[in-house]
């Protein structure tokens, strides 16, 4: 081959060489760059192929999904048996909830949408009016669902169960840790020592101890404190020890964003005249919160999950609704099905929740890339 | 009314004021509890009193690490549980540490799918409940392992069945005593060489491959030395007697279980601890050390990692934290750990519920209390000192 003559600063430009652009440059750029990242890639793809292989096998291809009893799987094929899940679904769903009231639960949770819309998404269209919407929700959420006002026929608390058990102790909870986590965010970081070491004492016995025997002191032992008498619900109870515990961390990730602000934000404020309040409500909590978003969603996450422990306890959430139905003769040792479905759920639920807090994270990031 | 408003406008003793009003109220909350208590005790004709823990227990443990039988007190089997906790964090921690780092590496190598898959495993798994973790792998174990008569076998020595799994039990016989010794000696050895070798790289630059040298140091010794002694070890195999297997090591379906879910579950955690603590070390660390002319290896040991592990070491410790305190699940599959020993059937044999969940509670918070504390001293001690 000849080589063409240009004169200087004419020289055309060229494309670049084979195998560094377009898919192929790419794959090798990040599958097969050395001999340790080549077997790396090997080693992988086969791992893929066995796992992809079997789980679909036993997901779909090989699964029975609709059976009478476990035996019954059995003889249609030998992958999953989801007929105990099929059969069991409104379970799963409602607990035991009655079944002609359960157009209630199906309201109330569409309509969470609508209310917490203007909460999680700043720039909703009608904001405004949205907002009135979520105030009112509570009220209309407690009517709904445990009926006795307008007609509804009344609910008792033991009837709660499965997925919409879990909703209502998670949101319930987060809901009610937030602002919980913020005063004691506040107090742990306060000038005033009683309210300090208060704070401080709170926050690190509930950080101390597992949530399980926070959940029995709920259980069995709440009522020694209280006037006696006084009997209150299991659920109500449940749902203050999920708050106080949640609250605890959430107030230890609030004072690390208090901590992050510059301290030149204090003494600025210090020097406009602003009082306590004013300095917290409109420099420290502002800037404080959205340093601690990530941390705050991780915590949420985390009290959701942990909404599972009530099944210790003997509430009935979806593991509760599983174990009753591993218990029958006739779906005896088809745990796997049953957890994994259930695992589904959380991990669709956490997952959004942790999308959803990347998004806001990334809005709220007001420096310059 | 200028004299009060004076004293409200006076920052010191309006502070001061507010603190009383403070306490006033958690004295008057503090008395309405135990007055309410005080009153409820009554009604049931109940006492606060500890003496519940030194009579016989008389429940089973099915696993223990020190000697047990329902004879023993309450509070031997609280001690049992206590034991049985930690046996199960020791696992786990291991586990999970292992686990977490490998995947954290993965998840940050140039390899993209080894780095995708390392990310969806651990969207998987820290998306989902940890107590459905325990109860997967425990139904996993307890339902697809196979009975013991069909266990599957490794080499007729090493057994898994749905009852747990069974490992050879090394004994120990006369002649150990010589290679304890050269462990020990090697031990030493190896203590003085590193620190012999970090003198002479602090004075000349040189540097020896003192982690391979110690290894070896440390696995050869007392390997020379057991052969010499005329190999005075000797395995007890299990055995299959009846319906089940005797002798060796047994490890519980609930500890299997409660050991592979707490370590799965935390190494999702701490792989993205891993990764957040490398890629918080600024670019330039590693263009410098890579100018200089470091190898990747030494890139990473002598640059990186160290920097890397003062961002690492805290998140890390509250995992094996949460860890432990997660490991208090275990109830729910019936692996007997302090919960479930003092906590779950103590309690329900006594009726002494305020006391034992206090003990309970009193042991995990000395246990968290002692480890943040450690936890501080650390951070003061590696904190970057600004001149």
């Amino acid at each position: 081959m000849s080589e063409k003559t240009y004169k200087p600063g004419n020289y055309p430009d060229l494309p670049p060489p084979p195998g560094t652009v377009g898919v192929y440059g790419w794959i090798r750029q990040n599958l097969f760059s050395s001999i340790s990242n080549s077997l790396l890639t090997i080693i992988s793809v086969v791992l893929l192929y066995y796992l992809i292989d079997g789980i679909i096998g036993w997901f779909f291809l090989d699964a029975v999904f609709d059976a009478d009893s476990k035996i019954a799987c059995r003889k249609i094929d030998d992958g999953a048996c989801w007929a105990v899940i099929t059969r069991r679904v409104g379970q799963f769903v409602y607990g035991f909830y009655p079944e002609a009231e359960r157009w209630r639960i199906d309201i109330t949770f569409l309509t969470m949408f609508i209310a917490f819309a203007p909460l999680l998404y700043p720039d909703i269209p009608k904001r405004k009016w949205l907002l009135y919407f979520s105030v009112f929700y509570p009220f209309f959420a407690f009517v709904l669902i445990m009926g006795g006002y307008f007609g509804l026929q009344k609910i008792e608390y033991s009837l709660f169960g499965g997925f919409m058990l879990t909703v209502i102790l998670g949101v319930c909870g987060i809901v009610c840790s937030l602002p919980l986590g913020i005063l004691l965010a506040l107090g742990r970081q306060s000038n005033l020592t009683v309210v300090r070491t208060l704070s401080v004492c709170f926050i690190e016995f509930m950080r101390g101890v597992p949530l399980i025997t926070l959940l029995f002191v709920a259980s069995s032992m709440l009522n020694y404190f209280l006037p006696p008498g006084t009997n209150f619900s299991i659920l109500v109870r449940v749902i203050i020890m999920f708050t106080f515990f949640s609250a605890a961390y959430i107030a230890e990730v609030i004072r690390g964003g208090i901590q992050a602000i510059p301290k030149g934000q204090y003494e600025a404020a210090d020097a406009l005249g602003m009082n306590y309040w004013q300095k917290t409500r409109f420099i420290t909590l502002p800037q404080a919160l959205k340093i601690s978003i990530p941390g705050i969603v991780n915590t949420f996450i985390g009290l959701y999950k942990d909404t599972t422990l009530v099944v210790v306890i003997g509430l009935l959430d979806p593991l509760g609704i599983g174990r009753a139905a591993l218990a029958d003769t006739k779906w005896n040792g088809l745990s796997t099905e049953t957890y994994l479905f259930v695992a589904l759920f959380f991990f669709v639920s956490c997952f959004a929740m942790s999308r959803y807090s990347l998004w806001l994270e990334n809005k709220l990031n007001t420096d310059k890339k | 009314m200028t004299f009060f408003s004076n004293i409200w406008r006076n920052e010191k003793s309006r502070e001061i004021i507010v603190q009383i009003i403070v306490l006033f109220f958690l004295g008057w909350f503090i008395s309405w509890l135990v007055m309410n208590v005080n009153a409820n005790f009554e009604a049931l004709g109940k006492d606060i009193s500890f003496e519940f823990l030194f009579i016989p227990a008389g429940y089973d443990i099915n696993q223990y690490l020190i000697d047990y039988d329902s004879r023993d007190s309450h509070l031997r089997a609280g001690i049992v549980g206590l034991l049985n906790t930690g046996l199960v964090a020791f696992f786990g921690i291991i586990l999970a540490t292992v686990l977490g780092i490998a995947l954290g590496i993965i998840r940050l190598s140039k390899n993209w799918l080894a780095s995708k898959i390392a990310y969806w495993y651990v969207e998987f798994t820290r998306n989902v409940p940890i107590l459905l973790h325990i109860l997967l792998w425990h139904g996993i174990i307890i339902n697809t392992l196979p009975h013991p008569r069909k266990a599957i076998s490794l080499g007729d020595i090493t057994f898994l069945s749905n009852r747990g799994f069974y490992i050879p039990k090394p004994l120990a016989e006369s002649g150990i005593e010589l290679v304890y010794l050269f462990l020990v000696v090697a031990i030493i050895f190896s203590i003085l060489f590193a620190k012999f070798c970090k003198r002479k790289q602090d004075l000349t630059g040189i540097q020896y491959p003192v982690f391979w040298i110690n290894f070896s140091v440390i696995c050869f010794l007392p390997l020379i030395a057991f052969f010499i002694s005329g190999m005075p070890v000797s395995l007890e195999i299990p055995a299959l007697k009846g319906f089940n297997f005797r002798g060796g090591m047994h490890m519980s379906p609930e500890l299997a279980a409660l050991t592979f879910a707490l370590g799965i579950y935390t190494a999702a955690f701490i792989a993205e601890i891993v990764r957040a603590g490398i890629l918080a070390i600024d670019k330039g660390q590693r263009e410098a050390a890579e100018s200089i002319g470091l190898k990747p290896s030494k890139v990473m040991n002598l640059v990186i990692l160290p920097q890397a592990r003062r961002v690492i070491i805290p998140p890390l410790t509250s995992q094996y934290l949460n860890l432990t305190k997660n490991s208090s699940l275990a109830i729910a599959i019936g692996y007997m750990d302090l919960v479930a020993t003092l906590g779950g059937i103590s309690l329900n044999q006594t009726g002494r519920e305020m006391e034992t969940m206090l003990i309970v509670m009193l042991i995990y918070l000395s246990v968290s209390l002692s480890i943040s504390a450690l936890m501080n001293w650390y951070n003061s001690k590696v904190k970057l000192v600004g001149r």
